[in-house]
């Protein structure tokens, strides 16, 4: 046990706040409460494009990428940092995160030179940004049913069928997509991972009002979309273990917990501008005892976090701690969310436009929203599954 | 940043579950369970040998001089063989007030001789009718009575006392300025070291559901003792007592649930009904899945407790109440789980799960209940 950083992880942290505190437009931190990762308003587009490609500049985008992929071939420990200070500074989410952090890394794994070439710099540079077909709507836990077609056609795909919760489709300019390129294959042989240019003709992005009553993710239609025979990733019937790749790189996304941090920071200012009987709330024994348990909940995340970096960093193979973190976490946060809601009282009941809000309605919000992602990623019934199976060692039921 | 075990840590962690599974395995706890004392002298040797009793006193004393983390590791394995006997109480609790509120005098007359299994030692802080470990607990007074000092008064729930040499009793002697939670209110408390053989000491041992360890009744009735008999920094030393103990607990705590867990899944995954090993159904899964997510982000906050006890001592009362307030709850829901994991069997006396269940119940309240440890979080974080 060592808690203390090396001096040049030091420098690193530090580096990385003083260029935050310097760079980062007031105008575009996320407002006190914190604002929820996966939104991306439209109106706020051309700015947070601009941050991304700010921050690209100072080399604080790709930090963990090779450097002839344009990368800074930082440490997984430099990786956490930056996330760190990211959330601590109180900076947007990176409006290319799918690009940066899931198709990205796959194409660093599986693509060919000229993929790599064609894609990667304006990944990096926000210059394109990307969302994620893989959920259909008869195929969500068990994904490998997906029915979505590409059928040869000379040097391209046909593809039809529909995929749905396509998170920002409305605003990307790439999907990374499962297809079905051989329907004779068994289950999981015949699918391709596939690059689709979304302005392609026989696309139909539908939005999917949330019950946010925002419209982050869509149903997209395929109606003979002609995609070129080259953008195939990792080969014709190799789709699922390149998806298997992104997804890893999904579940290696740390910094969830430093969020987290940042949420229960948001719930004690709640809990101690909130007054019972005419008292902080924060001063009832009865609060007092749930904000300890939730801070207690968060510290250990926190802690675990470290554990598993330095499982990494010594190199050991991934096991469940993904599928514990994103469990445990997910559900935490929407444990906050409703904490503050019951601290709140009738005002956490407001909505966007309401006389009287709080918090910017950051907190039915961040209820909502973190209910959703309970749900979205692998469902937290799923990561139980996994823990159980993978983890445990149980035996899988008849299915 | 290294946020693991070392390869010695995990090295003495494996040694540690060879040894108790060749010499304390379950047959062996429920002789001692089943026996007055509930103290096994030729266990206590082994762990004697094994270097165990003396893991905190320094090498000069007669100890192996390791870290608090090492200690937690090892008092992880004991709770992972419900092992029995004082070796909290004694190697843990009174080699802590003896390091850091004795007077040289006091550790060498003691210390080398726990480190050597010769002598046990506990600690009694708890009174009735409000339990509790940390200074607002202490109402019994000690009064000078000539050149000598008289204690008077009437302790709980000392872990094994029925089988100590020395008992070192926290008595008031003077006002308690602290609050309680955050500051443990230890001012104006001293420890003494009370052999139990002193005229005036009675003890009794308490019928307790945990049968593997032995919590007493201890009395003072006119105890007469000398001044040399206090400890020169029982106020330092009676913070450091509950902290320690706490993680050592939460240690016990962690080491049952992982124990009381494995041994459910597997009898799960040989466990048939409906033609299929019960394991396999998704209801059952799910039971072992969610005690997977409890054990595994408490023992991060175990080990960051253990290490800070040591290395950065000012942020030890946060970590131990948090880890101690965590794990115990752990252990509570992960050992219900796994006795309904095995179903009716696991309600039978013949099936171990049951050491498991009540020795969680014992740890719960013993070094501070979840509630009081939660209210130590909250005042330590600042709320």
């Amino acid at each position: 046990m060592d808690l203390d950083l090396a001096p040049e992880d030091e420098a690193f942290r530090d580096g990385a706040r003083a260029w935050l505190a310097k760079h980062l437009p007031k105008t575009a931190r996320r407002s006190r409460g914190g604002e929820p990762a996966g939104e991306t308003p439209g109106d706020r587009l051309g700015a947070l494009k601009a941050w991304q490609r700010t921050l690209y500049g100072a080399g604080y985008v790709a930090l963990g990428w090779p450097r002839e992929h344009g990368g800074r071939a930082g440490t997984p420990m430099q990786q956490t940092l930056l996330n760190e200070e990211l959330v601590r500074a109180r900076a947007p989410g990176l409006v290319g995160m799918m690009g940066v952090q899931m198709v990205g890394p796959t194409l660093i794994h599986w693509g060919t030179d000229v993929q790599r070439r064609r894609h990667l710099p304006k990944i990096l540079t926000a210059e394109e940004l990307w969302c994620q077909g893989y959920s259909e709507p008869g195929s969500g836990s068990d994904l490998a049913s997906l029915k979505t077609t590409a059928r040869r056609d000379g040097d391209e795909f046909v593809v039809n069928g529909q995929k749905i919760w396509t998170s920002n489709a409305q605003i990307a300019d790439w999907m990374f997509c499962l297809v079905r390129t051989d329907p004779d294959a068994p289950k999981h042989g015949g699918i391709s991972y596939l690059l689709i240019e979304m302005k392609t003709p026989g696309i139909t992005v539908r939005p999917l009002i949330q019950m946010t009553k925002d419209a982050g993710f869509n149903e997209v239609f395929f109606d003979d979309v002609r995609v070129p025979v080259e953008n195939v990733i990792g080969g014709l019937g190799n789709g699922w273990a390149v998806a298997n790749t992104t997804l890893m790189h999904e579940r290696n996304m740390l910094g969830s917990t430093t969020q987290t941090q940042s949420m229960f920071e948001g719930l004690l200012r709640v809990a101690r501008s909130v007054t019972r009987d005419g008292r902080p709330a924060s001063e009832h024994e009865a609060v007092r005892q749930r904000l300890a348990a939730l801070k207690i909940q968060v510290e250990a995340m926190r802690l675990n976090a470290y554990r598993n970096l330095t499982a990494t960093l010594k190199g050991r193979k991934p096991g469940i701690e993904a599928s514990v973190t994103k469990l445990v976490t997910c559900e935490l946060n929407h444990q906050i969310a409703a904490t503050a809601l019951e601290l709140l009282g009738p005002y956490g009941a407001l909505y966007r436009g309401s006389k009287h809000l709080v918090d910017d309605a950051f907190w039915p919000y961040e209820w909502m929203f973190s209910l959703g992602l309970i749900i979205g990623g692998g469902t937290a019934q799923i990561q139980k599954n996994i823990i159980a199976q993978r983890g445990l060692g149980l035996p899988r039921g008849k299915s | 940043m290294d946020f693991s075990l070392s390869s010695e840590q995990e090295q003495l962690r494996d040694q540690a579950r060879d040894l108790l599974a060749r010499e304390c395995p379950t047959a062996r706890v429920r002789k001692v369970m089943a026996s007055d004392s509930g103290h096994d002298a030729d266990l206590a040797r082994v762990f004697a040998e094994a270097g165990w009793l003396g893991i905190l006193v320094p090498e000069d004393l007669g100890g192996a001089g390791l870290s608090f983390l090492d200690a937690a590791v090892l008092a992880g394995e004991l709770g992972r063989a419900v092992a029995p006997g004082p070796f909290l109480a004694s190697s843990i609790g009174a080699v802590i007030a003896l390091l850091h509120g004795g007077s040289r005098a006091q550790q060498r007359a003691w210390l080398p001789r726990i480190a050597a299994g010769e002598a046990i030692a506990t600690v009694a802080v708890a009174e009735g009718p409000e339990p509790r470990f940390d200074g607002i607990g202490v109402k019994a007074r000690a009064r000078a009575a000539g050149s000598a000092l008289r204690l008077d008064g009437v302790k709980l729930f000392v872990d094994g006392a029925n089988v100590a040499d020395l008992i070192l009793a926290a008595f008031r002697t003077g006002a308690r300025t602290g609050r309680g939670g955050a500051s443990p209110g230890f001012e104006g408390t001293a420890l003494f070291a009370v052999p139990r053989e002193t005229a005036g000491v009675e003890v009794e041992p308490l019928v307790s559901v945990d049968e593997t360890r032995r919590t007493c009744e201890v009395r003072f009735a006119g105890v007469r003792l000398p001044k040399g008999a206090a400890l020169p920094h029982a106020g330092r030393a009676l913070g450091r007592v509950l902290d320690g103990c706490a993680i050592a607990v939460a240690a016990d705590c962690l080491g049952g649930a992982e124990r009381a867990l494995e041994l459910a899944v597997e009898y799960v995954r040989a466990r048939e009904q409906f033609g299929r090993p019960v394991g396999s159904f998704q209801a059952v899964q799910h039971m072992a899945a969610e005690a997977v997510a409890l054990i595994e982000p408490a023992r991060a906050l175990l080990w960051y407790a253990a290490f800070v006890f040591d290395a950065r001592p000012r942020e030890a009362p946060l970590a131990a109440a948090m880890a101690k307030a965590a794990c115990a709850d752990v252990y509570a829901a992960v050992s219900r789980t796994a006795i309904e994991m095995f179903g009716g069997i696991g309600f039978t006396f013949e099936n171990d799960m049951h050491l498991y269940f009540k020795r969680a119940l014992a740890n719960a309240s013993a070094y501070g209940d979840s509630s009081f440890h939660r209210e130590r979080v909250a005042r330590l974080a600042g709320f």
